[in-house]
């Protein structure tokens, strides 16, 4: 059963990021890219990562995705045609191909040649507990300097957006 | 054939793959930012399936908490900057920009 939702995640990431990367229609790109998120949400749940996962539906659903569907329908002129995405040449478009391939086959030739260490799995009852000691307690210097890079971010952000 | 770490890696790479796919052939900015979140979510699976299969280490659950985070402020900036961009230039060809202003 577990291993049947996974090759379904599975499924839904791959294709639904291939539709992503290859469709011409950048409205359809931004709306695959939903269920590319939602797909590797499935996958951190089947890792036994709930709040990796509930945190990736709320912040790249909730946050990301609104902002690119933002960001694509304020700079694509809706009265004209011009909501294609806009691939390059031929020349480039088979050159990146053949890179593309080439790095993925060479990533998966050595993600199944490794001898990975399998340790002992011991089943947790939840895992925000421990996330929350951890923040709290070895990431504490982290934590406090990305709260501080979002403060930036966002005042930044809001600075170079505002019309002038 | 039971799932373990390496059906993750798998999908990890083939994510990652498709995700620089997107960023070297597409001309859109915003197209480009969408293969950076591909990319950046493939790591993630790949820190998570650790975390797991490394003995329930919480570790690689706080470092793909990390990356989330690092990822709002990263788009929240980059659609910034395209914006401003598409006000000067009133496109966001990424291949035809070359100057920072007109």
């Amino acid at each position: 059963m577990e291993d049947l939702l996974f090759y379904l995640f599975a499924f839904v990431v791959i294709g639904s990021a291939s539709v992503v990367v290859l469709s011409k229609n950048i409205m359809y790109s931004a709306f695959s890219l939903l269920f590319t998120f939602f797909g590797v949400a499935g996958l951190y749940v089947l890792l036994f990562a709930d709040f990796v996962a509930l945190t990736q539906i709320m912040v790249y659903i909730g946050g990301i995705l609104v902002l690119i569907i933002f960001g694509v329908l304020l700079t694509t002129k809706i009265t004209g045609v011009d909501i294609k995405s806009g691939t390059t040449g031929k020349v480039q478009l088979i050159t990146a191909s053949v890179v593309v391939v080439i790095i993925a086959i060479s990533l998966i030739l050595l993600f199944t040649n490794v001898e990975w260490v399998n340790q002992e799995f011991v089943q947790p009852n939840t895992t925000i507990d421990s996330i929350g000691f951890a923040f709290m307690t070895k990431y504490l210097l982290p934590f406090e300097i990305a709260a501080v890079l979002l403060l930036i971010a966002l005042v930044g952000a809001t600075l170079i957006a505002r019309r002038k | 054939m039971s799932v373990g770490l390496t059906e993750y890696l798998i999908v990890s790479a083939i994510l990652f793959s498709l995700g620089i796919f997107g960023i070297i052939t597409r001309k859109n900015a915003i197209m480009v930012l969408m293969g950076l979140e591909l990319v950046l979510n493939a790591a993630n699976i790949n820190f998570v399936a650790f975390a797991k299969y490394g003995g329930m280490n919480i570790d690689g659950q706080v470092a793909a908490l990390f990356v989330i985070i690092l990822a709002a402020a990263e788009a929240a900036v980059a659609l910034a900057i395209v914006l401003n961009i598409y006000q000067n230039f009133k496109h966001i060809n990424v291949d035809e920009i070359v100057k920072m202003k007109d």
